[in-house]
């Protein structure tokens, strides 16, 4: 096995499991321990221009690009198959992915804008705060990146290969990463800067993804709850 | 902890459905629930309460938490009000409740600091120097001295330590006594009341040392010179829970939600009791908005509106019907029935000054007969001295007992019933002659033209037989009505109707003040038809939107002029309540002596503090108003040569005023001097004013040695929101940069002043050294020199009382000082010892020469009876203590300042305790002190004496020796009044004798005071505290001539200024916005606007508006508010960024646009620092300024006045005030918005 080998092995095949392990465990930690720093540190108070902009198309953008790998990677085989093909996949992939990524781009481009370029927001910005923003722009590139170049495979293999890795992933089968040592470098980059926003995520206001993913307990919750005074502890 | 994994019970949870499933009850872990819990506990409690200028003197919880102090909330365990009363609660508002924000700001002084260049220079020089020669090299080199001054207010602070900094300030202190004289060590502190002992301690000090202290109230021009005037009395109020009571309320330029908002509640609870409620102010104010009429006379004019209402009173309830209970008030209690002689004046005849005694051809009235006034008994129409007048009050050897309102004749004893009136006995009718002065033009107000500045009226008068010769005499009734224009049946020129257009009539003020004429009367008759029905109960609330004006004692005296008419004054629910920059130290006289060291050495230095800074910042030099257009045109304007500053002067030559520094030599000198030459120290003073060998520093201010050289603040802001004329402070006070635009009187060529040496150029950095206390970087501290990080009202332990209730509350430490601050006490009791371990070898124990005034309750008032006579013109012989001021040698044991300040000295015993002209052994309570102080019993000067070791021990010191907080006091000091009324009224403290409330007392619960002479109400069960209920009800006359409250006021200096009578005067035109007009185009247009600065709603009172949560509910920085009108003139939007400029200075703000101001006026609420988001001014390069840029402190000759019964000096209670609102601006919008913000290359040191 050779230095490369090796590498792609822990970039795509450790990695993951070491990002994700933190992302869970450290979210669970920072939940518990420091409640009150569980928030998304909006800065709408400070300065209202070019948020309700910035922060909606993000936002919209984001949440059907992150929907669309969901849907897009762990899908069953068996669920889709019989409805489209591949190739299909991949371009519905690619036009729904595209837009939505450009819509999020577009909306985190005027978010760091706002960041950088306001003094009363960029002073009351920790580095995290810059990183994250800067992190998810340089993701989003990335990922509208493969746009052309899943142009080039429009057979629907190299997408394939992808959604084999995923499936590896997180059925924790062995040796997966060894299917993206022939794919282009920018998928590449794409996954592993994917999963370093899994991995700093406890640490950063990116925790309120898990609220937002929380409240759809909302919908499912009876209207009125009562709590004893008696409790369990 | 979330306890995250209890919450994963999906499986396990009992889940009981109800409401068809719509809800569902859970037994699941709640601990979440303990943040929020947590969120509001607390360590503890403690009981403070805000020093603060509002006085208002609430009880605050202060809530610690984890040693931080967290928040505040108001306490609410007053006693309870009697029934019928609501009570006292809530006290304290919304504003007191952000004060814990300072404590951990980052405007939170932390550290002593100095001036950089300061220090460096001081650094140099100990590195060779022993301290004092340390400062006496850098101040001999002019260079040094002149860099670090320039440099005040432009940044360039570095941390100090406690050790380097007091051996500054006391080798600093030492070298200007030895070089120069203690008086040129002077203190400023505002109201005592708001923190005791902090004040006491720099008081201590300095009163040990020889400094001077320096009076605020009349600086702040919170003081109305028409109170002491009137009634002899700085100023005393009913308490706000007397609002209630009252059946007709006025609230006169006082906006009671805004600026008195723990007491509104009173004001609106009167309504509910039936109260008719009236506000009087210019603009929609709050107060308006609660009221059931809202009149707004054009502001500046409401003695107009105010002679109208007294017109139609006299007409209407005096003369066309007699009220029996108004006849019967003024006969008794006012001067009204007094006889005053004619002064024959070419064709007419003017009103002179009282008949006295001695003026009689044959008088059994005994002594001080030039002091007793006279009347004439109504039954045998004979001339009677009728008790209670000044010359009772200090009776020779052996007299006494007569000092009273018994309604006696002083000769016979005999029960008289005085006339008001003598039209029906007249021999004849005179016409007399009143100045009038609401013709004289003003720019920008309406005057009403009556053919000139004399009004001839006719009077009827009695003709007697004097001493000197036949005279004509009148009572104070009959002049007065005929000087109110009403029609008696005596001929001659008088209002026929109430719509005659003749002074004063409700038509004549109309065109002045713009209120309807009927509503004038309706007023007047609702004011005086309550005060009928109800015996008295009509009230004016009246505040500084009146006082602040300079003709105030015109305004205040033609609102008291209707108030005694109608019997309110000294009754529930009635008179006069006046509540600015509240004064009341509830327990005076034991503070007093702590504060001034009246245990240790005696006299204290005092100055008034008006005089004193318009002569050292020199704004004397610039004076644009002259005597002779304050003049009446009755008087002789030759007796009047010269400026302001001469009629100072000589005021101060006189006795009449203090001055400081006292003299241009060193007091310390003249001691040896006098001994050297062989004579008395006394005589040789005398001796050589009269030569002129000894001069009078006032004579030359801006001569070096006449310079007050070291400056202590404490407790105040004087260069922020104190300082009028803060940009002549900067230039000749300060020596620094500055934005003044005008030219002195010697650069204009203008007349200069007569008394006063001229020198040019003029001085400028007079301090060498400013020292100030603060627990925030106020605009005063970026000033200073040496800037002392003292306590919070949360970290010290203090005392605080207030006008506005009877309660004394404690402030009390609820952590330690924070960083290195501390509190006031400790402070000055570090500056004292490092003093006396510098002190040897260059201060021992010295013989100090101290010059006092003629002053007010002391048998000096009764120093200058009949004529104005100067020794300096050779109109009279000095005598000290008579036609000049007293002068007293002290010895100041300086090596034992320290010991003295930390224990009470031997003087208490010896020389007992007293106030207000009585006074009371002490013995007792001096020895009880010892016992709860424990005695100092370190060998040296003060072993054995009561300790002052702590703030708690001088707290406790106040509180025994006062009356007000100590019941054996009070019946001492009832006793010791009953010896000179020869009344009984003890009995007014007998219930409360045995109660003494100590400081943990009050820690525990606000405690009632004790009543006490010191003051004129009483506490009782049966009626609030109301002023000159004493008076009224136990016949103590009023500390005045007459010993009665006075309409009339006959000094000389008062009848040629005009004001014998309470009249209207237009407000006196500054001059200072002509020349500036259009000069300085910017391309905006341009309009003047009169510059009015009331207190505001978004700051803690009017000092502390840098505070973030205010900014935050107002608009971040400086606003200026202007009509709609104006605004639409200048072209201005509501938030524009607009400058405000005149010859003193410029202001930079933004403009808040709304209706509630009349066109005419601008407002800007008062203390807005300079160092919250201030840009630079297009008028002067230089940072916008605050609200005093743009005045100057104009003196009224009037307020000078000494020696002469209630016109005497007392500090705090006479003498010049700082009016600053007839002051006109340029206003426009700003071109260009310059922040500043890149650093001066200077200032990085």
């Amino acid at each position: 096995m050779g230095f490369g080998t090796a590498l792609n092995e822990f970039l795509f095949g450790i990695y993951p499991y070491i990002a994700l392990a933190v992302l869970l465990l450290g979210s669970l930690v920072r939940f518990d321990r420091e409640p009150y720093t569980w928030k998304s540190d909006s800065s709408q108070l400070l300065r209202r221009h070019q948020m309700r902009l910035g922060s909606n198309l993000f936002h919209y953008g984001i949440l059907v690009v992150v929907a669309g790998h969901f849907i897009g990677f762990l899908t069953p085989d068996w669920a889709i198959d019989w409805a489209i093909s591949p190739a299909q996949h991949e371009l519905m992939a690619m036009l729904a992915g595209g837009v939505a990524g450009l819509v999020a781009i577009v909306g985190m481009s005027i978010l760091i804008h706002r960041r950088l370029g306001d003094p009363r927001i960029r002073n009351n910005s920790r580095k995290w705060d810059i990183a994250v923003v800067l992190l998810l722009w340089l993701q989003l590139a990335l990922g509208l990146l493969t746009v052309p170049f899943s142009a080039m495979h429009m057979s629907g293999s190299m997408f394939e290969v992808l959604v084999t890795y995923v499936k590896g992933i997180v059925t924790f089968q062995g040796g997966v990463a060894a299917l993206l040592l022939g794919t282009p470098i920018i998928y590449r980059v794409h996954i592993f800067v994917g999963f370093t926003i899994f991995l700093i995520s406890p640490f950063t206001r990116m925790i309120h993804i898990w609220s937002g993913v929380g409240s759809l307990a909302y919908l499912f919750r009876p209207y009125q709850l009562v709590r004893t005074r008696r409790h369990t502890s | 902890m979330s306890h995250f994994l209890d919450r994963l019970s999906y499986f396990t949870r009992r889940r009981e459905p109800f409401a068809s499933g719509l809800g569902e009850v859970r037994q699941e872990n709640r601990t979440w629930e303990e943040g929020y819990r947590l969120r509001w506990q607390h360590d503890k409690i403690v009981r403070s309460t805000h020093g603060v200028n509002c006085t208002g003197s609430c009880s605050w919880k202060i809530y610690v938490k984890g040693g931080v102090v967290t928040w505040e909330t108001q306490q609410t365990d007053y006693p309870r009000t009697r029934p019928g009363m609501p009570n006292h609660e809530p006290r304290g508002c919304s504003r007191g409740a952000s004060y814990s924000w300072y404590l951990y700001s980052a405007n939170r002084l932390k550290y002593p600091m100095v001036r950089g260049r300061l220090v460096q220079a001081w650094r140099r020089a100990r590195e060779r120097l022993a301290p004092v020669e340390a400062w006496a090299a850098i101040m001999n080199d002019a260079g040094q001295a002149g860099g670090y001054k320039g440099m005040r207010g432009r940044g360039g602070f570095v941390r100090s330590s406690w050790e380097e900094v007091t051996e500054i300030i006391a080798a600093a202190n030492i070298h200007t006594i030895k070089t120069y004289g203690p008086d040129r060590v002077v203190g400023f502190s505002p109201i005592p009341a708001m923190s005791m002992v902090s004040f006491a301690s720099g008081g201590r000090y300095l009163s040990l040392i020889g400094g001077t202290m320096l009076s605020f109230y009349d600086w702040y021009c919170d003081l109305p010179p028409s109170s002491p005037q009137t009634w002899g009395e700085q100023t005393d109020v009913p308490e706000s829970a007397d609002w209630y009571n009252s059946a007709y309320l006025i609230a006169w330029g006082s906006n009671v939600p805004q600026t008195r908002t723990p007491d509104a509640h009173f004001f609106v609870e009167a309504r509910y009791n039936g109260t008719k409620v009236v506000a009087i102010t210019p603009d929609y104010s709050e107060v308006a908005k609660l009221s059931d009429l809202w009149l707004h006379p054009k502001q500046g004019t409401d003695s107009a509106l105010a002679m109208a209402v007294g017109h139609v009173i006299l007409r209407e309830f005096f003369l066309d019907r007699q009220v029996p209970y108004f006849e019967d008030y003024c006969r008794r209690f006012t001067d009204l029935p007094m006889l005053v002689r004619l002064e024959r004046q070419g064709e007419h005849w003017v009103a002179g000054r009282t008949l006295r005694a001695s003026d009689l051809p044959d008088t059994n009235a005994g002594d001080n007969a030039e002091w007793k006034i006279l009347a004439v008994d109504e039954a045998t129409s004979a001339i009677v001295v009728p008790q209670g007048s000044i010359g009772y009050r200090w009776p020779k050897a052996g007299g006494g007992g007569q000092w009273n309102l018994e309604g006696r004749d002083g000769a016979s004893r005999r029960e008289v019933r005085l006339a008001l009136s003598l039209i029906e006995k007249r021999d004849e009718v005179l016409p007399v002659a009143f100045p009038y002065f609401g013709n004289q033009p003003h720019e920008r107000f309406t005057g009403n033209d009556q053919g000139g500045g004399v009004l001839v009226r006719n009077v009827p008068v009695r003709r007697v037989r004097l001493a000197d010769g036949d005279a004509e005499v009148a009572t104070v009734f009959d002049i007065m009505c005929a000087h109110y224009g009403l029609e008696r049946g005596l001929g001659g020129a008088a209002a026929q109707s109430f719509a005659d257009n003749v002074p004063y009539t409700p038509a004549w003020q109309e065109p002045i003040t713009g209120v309807a004429a009927d509503k004038a009367i309706a007023l007047a008759r609702g004011f005086a038809e309550t005060a009928e029905k109800t015996r008295g109960r009509s009230m004016v609330i009246i505040g500084a939107g009146v006082n602040h004006w300079y003709h105030q004692d015109m305004t205040y005296r033609s609102i008291i002029n209707f108030l005694m008419m109608c019997g309110t004054v000294g009754v529930s629910g009635g008179g006069f309540s006046h509540y600015v920059g509240q004064e009341k130290v509830r327990p005076q006289t034991g503070w007093a002596a702590l504060t001034f060291a009246l245990d240790w050495v005696r006299p204290p230095r005092h100055m008034a503090g008006t005089s004193f800074f318009y002569a050292h910042s020199d704004q004397w030099r610039y004076e644009k108003v002259g005597v002779e257009e304050l003049l009446s045109p009755l008087a002789d304007k030759r007796a009047y040569q010269g400026g302001m500053i001469d009629l100072n002067v000589r005021a101060e030559r006189m006795g009449w005023l203090p001055s400081a520094p006292q003299l241009e030599t060193n007091p310390l000198r003249l001691a040896a001097a006098a001994r050297e030459a062989g004579v008395a120290v006394k005589d040789y003073v005398v001796e050589g004013l009269k030569s002129g060998r000894l001069r009078m520093a006032s004579e030359d201010p801006d001569k070096p040695a006449n310079f007050p050289r070291n400056l202590f603040l404490w407790r105040s802001n004087l260069f922020g929101s104190s300082g009028k004329g803060h940009e002549y402070f900067l230039r000749h006070f300060l020596g620094t940069k500055n934005g003044l635009q005008g030219k002195d009187l010697g650069e204009e060529g203008g007349q200069k002043p007569e008394e006063v040496v001229w020198r040019d150029p003029a001085p400028e950095g007079k301090l060498d050294l400013v020292v100030t206390l603060d627990f925030r970087m106020s605009t005063s501290c970026l000033y200073s020199d040496i800037v002392l990080p003292t306590a919070t009202w949360y970290e010290k332990n203090d005392l605080n009382t207030t006008d506005m209730h009877p309660f004394i509350h404690p402030l009390s430490a609820a952590v330690d000082p924070v960083w290195e601050s501390r509190s006031d006490w400790e402070i000055y009791k570090a500056i004292a010892e490092c003093f006396s371990a510098l002190a040897p070898g260059h201060l021992g124990i010295e013989q100090d020469v101290v010059l006092t005034p003629l002053q007010h309750d002391t048998p000096t008032e009764l120093a200058q009876p009949l004529e104005v006579l100067d020794w300096k013109k050779g109109e009279c012989d000095l005598i000290p203590g008579r036609t000049g001021p007293g002068i007293s040698v002290v010895e100041r044991d300086y090596p034992n300042t320290y010991r003295r300040y930390t224990a009470l000295g031997p003087l208490m015993d010896t020389l007992g305790n007293g106030g207000k002209g009585i006074s009371w052994n002490t013995a007792a309570e001096v020895h009880e002190l010892g016992e709860l102080n424990h005695l100092v019993v370190e060998e040296g000067a003060t072993k054995g004496r009561p300790s002052i070791a702590t703030d708690i021990d001088a707290a406790e010191v106040i509180l025994s020796l006062a009356p007000e907080t100590n019941g054996h006091v009070a019946a001492k000091a009832w006793e010791a009044l009953s010896r000179i009324t020869g009344r009984e009224h003890r009995h007014l403290a007998s219930a409360r004798e045995d109660e003494k409330i100590r400081f943990y007392d009050i820690v525990a619960q606000p405690r009632k005071i004790i009543t006490s002479p010191t003051w004129s109400g009483i506490e009782s069960e049966s009626v609030s505290y109301n002023a000159s209920y004493t008076n009224v009800h136990e016949l103590i006359p009023w500390r005045t001539l007459s010993g009665r409250q006075h309409f009339y006021q006959d000094h000389r200096w008062m009848r040629d200024f005009g004001e014998g009578f309470a009249l209207y005067r237009p407000p006196v035109d500054t001059r200072t916005v002509a020349p500036l007009l259009g000069k300085r185009s910017n391309g905006a247009p341009e309009i003047v606007l009169n510059f009015i600065t009331p207190h505001q709603k978004w700051g803690i009172h009017t000092t502390y508006t840098d505070n973030l949560i205010m900014l935050t509910l107002s608009r971040g920085g400086p606003i200026v508010w202007i009509s709609e009108t104006d605004a639409k003139a200048a072209g201005i939007a509501d938030n524009d960024w607009i400058e405000l400029f005149n010859l003193n200075g410029a202001i930079t703000a933004r403009a808040v646009v709304s209706q509630r101001v009349q066109a005419g006026m601008c407002l800007m609420y008062h203390a807005q620092e300079k160092i919250v988001n201030v840009p630079g001014s297009e008028v002067t390069g230089l940072r916008g300024g605050i609200h005093n840029s743009v005045t100057r402190t104009l003196l009224k000759p009037t307020h000078m006045v000494g020696g002469y019964a209630q016109l005497s000096y007392g500090l705090n209670y006479y003498g010049t005030v700082g009016a600053n609102r007839d002051e006109f601006v340029i206003v426009r919008r700003m071109a260009k918005v310059d922040w500043m913000n890149e650093p001066e290359r200077q200032a990085a040191e």
